[in-house]
């Protein structure tokens, strides 16, 4: 499918206000509302052919230029047979930082999401096992975040001491 | 905000009470670098393997909001560090796809040549320790010989072996010089002879084939289906490459074949690395033979490369341009958007995410790393398999663990 059948598609589904669409490079993107976020994902993996998933992540927007909301999701799609890409993205607000899972469309999403979780703070829910992955279970901040100094804070009374003994 | 555990896993119903658990890793010679285990298993046959990764996270994307887009190419370059260039390149690559430069035709040719190196570079460590792990040591060694070799050319164009930091936003660090066009035809020469050694060492180690067959088999759907990309998913029958399908640096110019295998399992992914080997062989001998004169980085008026030394010292503009760069808080024209790009790296789709808020540094910049995605299917990979199949199936998805946690 060609990229202006595909937002022809999308427009008859989700109507010209559903989403919005911007472009940068080669880059084109759907910009989604988080409401009709996994319709939209779910339309262009089932009728559209984007049968593989590239990455998904994560921006903080806390200090970004002329910026509205606070957190970007990004997720990078592919048809595995045209070579067509698409990025679909959409806006989150605390305290509302929930999106639904990708991973009953893709199954590569699993890891992906639990590292925009573990980075950003963002859930996912209806994924199968949302921990973190990166960091320490015991870890309870979210480091990725622009507010999260590089220099760190707070980890190291976080992390359990083990004596000698227990050890 | 506290940590919300999901619900623990379950213990086992009384009649699995002969499942035992055993810890694999984070250290264990077998998982080459740093990763753990936890398996559930039945006499010696996998039920359930969990992966714990995280050991190497040294939290390199929060690095990368904070150097600037020359000074985190060293940082990319030990992600991968099996294949330095290789990240280097994807991360320049997609540097310049934000700031809008063309690199000049020499600059694409000899970052093909490096490029096409590490593919063998990687191969070559990745076959290599596979067969160590099967106990088929001569082969390792062979391989490790040619890898020398390639550590020599990366030092003689850098000056560095192991981690080179050779790519420059709009260009490279230096030009080459003779000796490397020399080094790269000797072992254009030299290779074959090492890469039908190891083929007669292993394609006929009878051990060596027995174990690899039929051992993590990843069908064509699933390869797609759980974001399999590069010799991974070529050896499931993906028919996918980005330097065929989305052609980058000069891979245009030069003739090659994508490998791709139907079997998709560890022997198929073993044998798709080894003719791959040839193939990037075949590029390397093309580009270097017809390598492009003139400068390797782009016109100085770009305002993204320091100017020569000559200049630097003898006009004013040129002097100007270079405190520009080298001072904090100037640098980069970038545009205030972002964007994703992605080179075919050893071990797949080796990708970055950057977000630009116009200055010299990125606000974000996100790693797609193959190595992290492979290693999620290697849970499905392995159930079903003896706990000796696990070095197998590890060898070849080749993760490294610096990648994977970055």
């Amino acid at each position: 499918m060609k990229h202006e059948d595909i937002v022809a598609h999308l427009k008859s589904r989700f109507g010209a206000d559903g989403f919005a669409t911007s472009e940068f490079r080669d880059n084109r993107r759907i910009i989604a509302q988080p409401s009709n976020l996994f319709a939209v994902l779910a339309s262009l993996r089932g009728e559209c052919g984007f049968d593989s998933l590239i990455d998904i992540t994560a921006v903080d927007y806390l200090y970004y230029p002329n910026a509205k909301d606070r957190f970007g999701v990004v997720y990078a799609l592919l048809d595995s047979v045209s070579g067509e890409r698409i990025y679909v993205k959409t806006y989150l607000n605390e305290p509302e930082l929930a999106v639904r899972s990708a991973c009953s469309l893709w199954q590569g999403a699993d890891w992906m999401e639990r590292e925009v979780y573990d980075m950003y703070g963002i859930v996912f829910e209806g994924h199968p096992d949302l921990r973190r992955i990166l960091m320490p279970e015991e870890f309870t901040a979210f480091p990725l975040r622009k507010d999260y100094p590089l220099r760190g804070r707070g980890e190291r009374h976080n992390f359990p001491v083990l004596t000698r003994a227990e050890g | 905000m506290p940590l919300e555990l999901v619900e623990p896993i379950a213990p086992e119903s009384p009649e699995k009470e002969y499942l035992w658990t055993l810890n694999f890793g984070p250290q264990h010679p077998a998982t080459h670098t740093t990763l753990r285990l936890i398996l559930t298993l039945d006499g010696e046959t996998v039920v359930k393997a969990v992966p714990d990764i995280g050991f190497l996270h040294s939290g390199f994307e929060k690095l990368g909001e904070d150097l600037n887009y020359n000074q985190y190419v060293t940082i990319v370059d030990r992600m991968n560090y099996i294949s330095p260039v290789a990240n280097e390149i994807a991360w320049h690559h997609v540097v310049e796809k934000l700031l809008g430069i063309e690199i000049t035709p020499r600059c694409k040719y000899l970052r093909t040549i490096f490029a096409e190196l590490m593919r063998i570079h990687d191969h070559l460590l990745n076959v290599g320790a596979a067969a160590l792990d099967l106990g088929a040591f001569t082969a390792f060694l062979y391989a490790f010989y040619q890898r020398e070799l390639i550590y020599d050319i990366c030092e003689t164009a850098s000056g560095q072996r192991f981690h080179p930091s050779y790519t420059r936003v709009g260009g490279l660090m230096y030009d080459v010089n003779e000796s490397f066009v020399d080094k790269v035809r000797a072992f254009v020469k030299g290779f074959p002879k090492t890469h039908a050694d190891v083929t007669r060492l292993l394609n006929r180690n009878r051990i060596f084939i027995d174990r690899m067959k039929d051992i993590g088999v990843l069908s064509k759907e699933a390869a797609i289906n759980k974001s399999c990309t590069g010799p991974i998913a070529r050896a499931s029958g993906v028919v996918r490459d980005l330097r065929k399908d989305e052609p980058y640096l000069a891979y245009k110019d030069f003739d090659f074949k994508v490998i791709c295998a139907t079997g998709g399992d560890s022997l198929a992914r073993y044998l798709v690395r080894m003719e791959e080997m040839l193939e990037s062989l075949k590029i390397i001998h093309q580009a270097i033979e017809n390598l492009p004169g003139g400068s390797v980085n782009v016109d100085s008026n770009s305002k993204v490369v320091l100017p020569d030394q000559f200049s630097t010292y003898r006009s004013i503009e040129s002097l100007i341009q270079h405190f520009e760069i080298i001072m904090p808080n100037r640098g980069f024209p970038a545009p205030v958007d972002e964007v994703y790009g992605a080179i075919e790296s050893p071990s797949g789709e080796l990708g970055f995410y950057i977000v630009s808020d116009g200055t010299e540094r990125a606000y974000r910049a996100r790693t797609r790393p193959p190595s992290f995605i492979h290693f999620a299917i290697f849970p499905d990979l392995i159930v079903g398999h003896q706990i000796s199949d696990i070095v197998v199936v590890l060898g070849s998805l080749n993760i490294i663990a610096a990648e994977l946690d970055r």
